[in-house]
């Protein structure tokens, strides 16, 4: 068990590429922490310095207040399950996991007695004396998590150990490794892209872009007051709807009608300095409702507005409506770009809103919907910020 | 009907190429089994079998010394290579350091360099340091001319094992060194296998090394041995002799490679990472 401090930990490779700056994080003891991002948003690359895989270039990596820096990684106590698994092609199961234990010089007996222990824990009992080649996916996955939990580590780094895995199977691992690291109690960091892996599974999330912290917190946090435009489109799924917005005469104007200013909103706005007129108004699938079916609650009065209603995709628990609006305005913002992945401009036509299952709605309707205006985000364009939340 | 015939095609052109590679071998077999009475007969089967060839060869004192010498040699001078290039492919397949371009251009160099020219520098450098006709003064050409080979080859099969397994035995606790001889030799080891093989025909082989730096029976390697054979007297050729002693030096190899062949599996390393 232990508790991993970052101190300004940077990566600057030889070619002066910076892939992580400055990195503030404190791992409590025992904690679950999800480093989440886009693809080449340096989360890898921070677990392979906690790892040792890479060298750190500036700042400090402390383990339980010992700074281990230039401490070789099998000196630090860590266990790390990667992606492809990496397990050794060439020994059975039973070796495999009970390799670390073997450079560690168990005995022999003990090392069995672990070996058996973990491979019970992991479901994994008949298939010791069997080599990787002849494994399924998801046991391979398993045997991989067994190397690294077998000689009881300081830590588990997990490098988006679920990735490789068919969606069904990686919904189940997910709850294995949930219940495993609760069961176990060790400080875990885990890596991934998926950014419904990282609501579901750590106590605390850190989203990353190119190379920078963006907000540190638990998932519900990130999810409900997001900091900044990059977080508010990252998380959630289908992603918040981004509309542009301008206040005139203490109202918003917006595609979605005329919103009045709450108070929470009028408050945050006046704290700021420099607030412009145009602004990105973001609002949660899961904030409008169909009025049919008892509108929503919430402390102002609703706000609604009509749109046609272009695909509707019934999952089963929900429906998922996108509608067309009547306007012809987009929302440009480089944050957003980084959240959807190279999408830059978000048509502020349209709209996708989660409806309860019960909704009568059919495509080509036009449909009316309400909303709290309290679920109401507004953003600045140039900066991200998110102007209705205290940073 | 088109499988039919493209495989009578492919039949047929397989024995072509068969014929054309195996005939020279047949007929060197086929002399050695001769009589010195019968063997310019101009028939390719012996009239009359015999193995006094066969005798001979390993009656005759020299031969046998010969056969040692290339065994020995060839043995170590395989060990050295594999050795020495196992660590050079290692690291020019995973490490980054300056020169490792130039590593790899000066060893395809050498691999270029026509052997003739090297002769005669070689021997004045090997009479100079007392190194003429012993088995280092064998050994250290051998050895050099092997080693691109064998960082070449050996360099490709390292690149084909996935660096995660080198990462997951260091998270694991593994040394370096450990991790290099618990996880990557052992997946690398078909590719060895191939590659000393590979090394060791290239050195049992050679004739003009043997020829220009040895004088006498102390390292004189077997294929060298054979161009001092004799006729019993002064108006017999000695064909029947160097026919069964082509053989014989030939014969061992064959077997070594059709006995290793199933050692050089591929796909080894699949299971390791999914991919």
């Amino acid at each position: 068990m232990a508790e991993i401090a970052l101190e300004k930990v940077g990566k600057t490779y030889p070619d002066g590429y910076t892939a992580v700056h400055a990195l503030d994080l404190t791992v409590a003891d025992g904690e679950f922490v999800i480093l989440v991002g886009p693809s080449g948003c340096g989360k890898s690359t921070t677990l392979n310095m906690i790892a040792g895989l890479e060298d750190i270039t500036s700042g400090e990596l402390r383990i339980d207040g010992t700074r281990v820096n230039e401490v070789a990684p099998r000196a630090r106590d860590i266990a790390m399950v990667f992606q492809s698994y990496a397990l050794y092609p060439h020994m059975t199961v039973r070796e495999n996991i009970g390799f670390p234990l073997r450079l560690a010089g168990m005995d022999r007996a003990r090392a069995a007695g672990k070996i058996e222990e973990t491979a019970r824990i992991l479901d994994l009992e008949g298939l010791l004396d069997r080599r990787p080649a002849h494994l399924s996916g998801g046991q391979r996955q398993r045997v991989a998590m067994g190397r690294a939990i077998v000689r009881d580590p300081r830590a588990f780094l997990m490098d988006e150990p679920l990735s490789n895995l068919d969606a069904k199977l990686r919904v189940q691992m997910r709850t294995t490794i949930s219940r495993l690291q609760k069961r176990l109690g060790t400080t875990t960091v885990y890596v991934t892209h998926d950014q419904t892996e990282a609501m579901t599974l750590g106590d605390r999330m850190v989203l990353m872009n190119k190379g920078r912290v963006q907000q540190v917190g638990p998932p519900d946090e990130l999810y409900r007051r997001p900091h900044n435009l990059f977080v508010a489109g990252f998380v959630g799924s289908p992603a918040m709807n981004f509309l542009p917005a301008e206040i005139q005469d203490g109202a918003l104007r917006s595609v979605i009608g005329r919103i009045p200013l709450t108070d929470r909103m009028r408050n945050a706005l006046q704290r700021r300095r420099g607030v412009p007129r145009e602004l990105v108004l973001g609002v949660r699938p899961e904030a409008f409702a169909d009025p049919r079916l008892g509108g929503v609650h919430g402390g102002a009065e609703p706000c609604s507005f009509t749109g046609q209603v272009e695909i509707l995709e019934s999952l089963g628990a929900e429906k998922l409506a996108y509608l067309t609006l009547d306007a012809d305005a987009a929302v440009r913002s480089e944050h957003l770009a980084d959240a959807f992945q190279g999408r830059e401009s978000w048509s502020g036509d349209q709209l996708v809103a989660r409806l309860d299952p019960a909704s009568p709605v059919r495509e080509g309707d036009e449909l009316e919907l309400v909303y709290d205006p309290d679920a109401i985000h507004l953003f600045a364009p140039d900066t991200g910020v998110n102007l209705t939340e205290d940073a | 009907m088109t499988t039919g015939r493209n495989r009578a095609r492919w039949s047929a052109v397989n024995a072509l190429v068969l014929l054309y590679a195996l005939v020279p071998v047949a007929w060197i077999a086929a002399l050695s089994f001769k009589t010195p009475a019968t063997i310019s007969d101009g028939a390719f089967w012996p009239r009359r079998w015999t193995l006094d060839n066969y005798r001979g060869i390993f009656a005759n004192d020299d031969f046998v010394r010969g056969l040692v010498n290339s065994i020995g040699i060839g043995l170590i001078s395989t060990a050295v290579a594999i050795a020495v290039g196992t660590l050079a492919a290692y690291a020019i397949a995973r490490l980054a350091f300056p020169g490792k371009s130039l590593v790899l251009g000066v060893s395809l160099l050498i691999a270029m360099f026509p052997q003739i020219s090297l002769v005669t520098p070689l021997f004045q450098i090997e009479r100079g340091l007392g190194l003429f006709n012993t088995w280092p003064g064998l050994i250290l050409p051998y050895v050099t001319f092997a080693l691109p080979l064998t960082i070449y080859t050996l360099s490709t099969f390292f690149r084909e094992i996935p660096w995660d397994l080198e990462k997951a035995a260091k998270m694991d606790g593994a040394t370096p060194f450990q991790a290099f001889r618990l996880v990557i030799a052992p997946l690398a080891m078909p590719g060895v296998v191939t590659t000393a093989i590979l090394a060791f025909i290239v050195c049992w082989n050679d004739f003009l090394f043997s020829i220009s730096l040895t004088s006498s029976d102390a390292a004189r390697t077997a294929p060298a041995t054979i161009s001092f054979f004799t006729g019993s007297s002064q108006f017999e050729d000695p064909t029947g002799s160097i026919a069964a002693a082509a053989m014989v030096i030939t014969v061992p190899i064959v077997v070594f490679v059709l006995l290793f062949q199933r050692r050089i599996v591929s796909g080894l390393t699949s299971g390791a990472v999914k991919g």
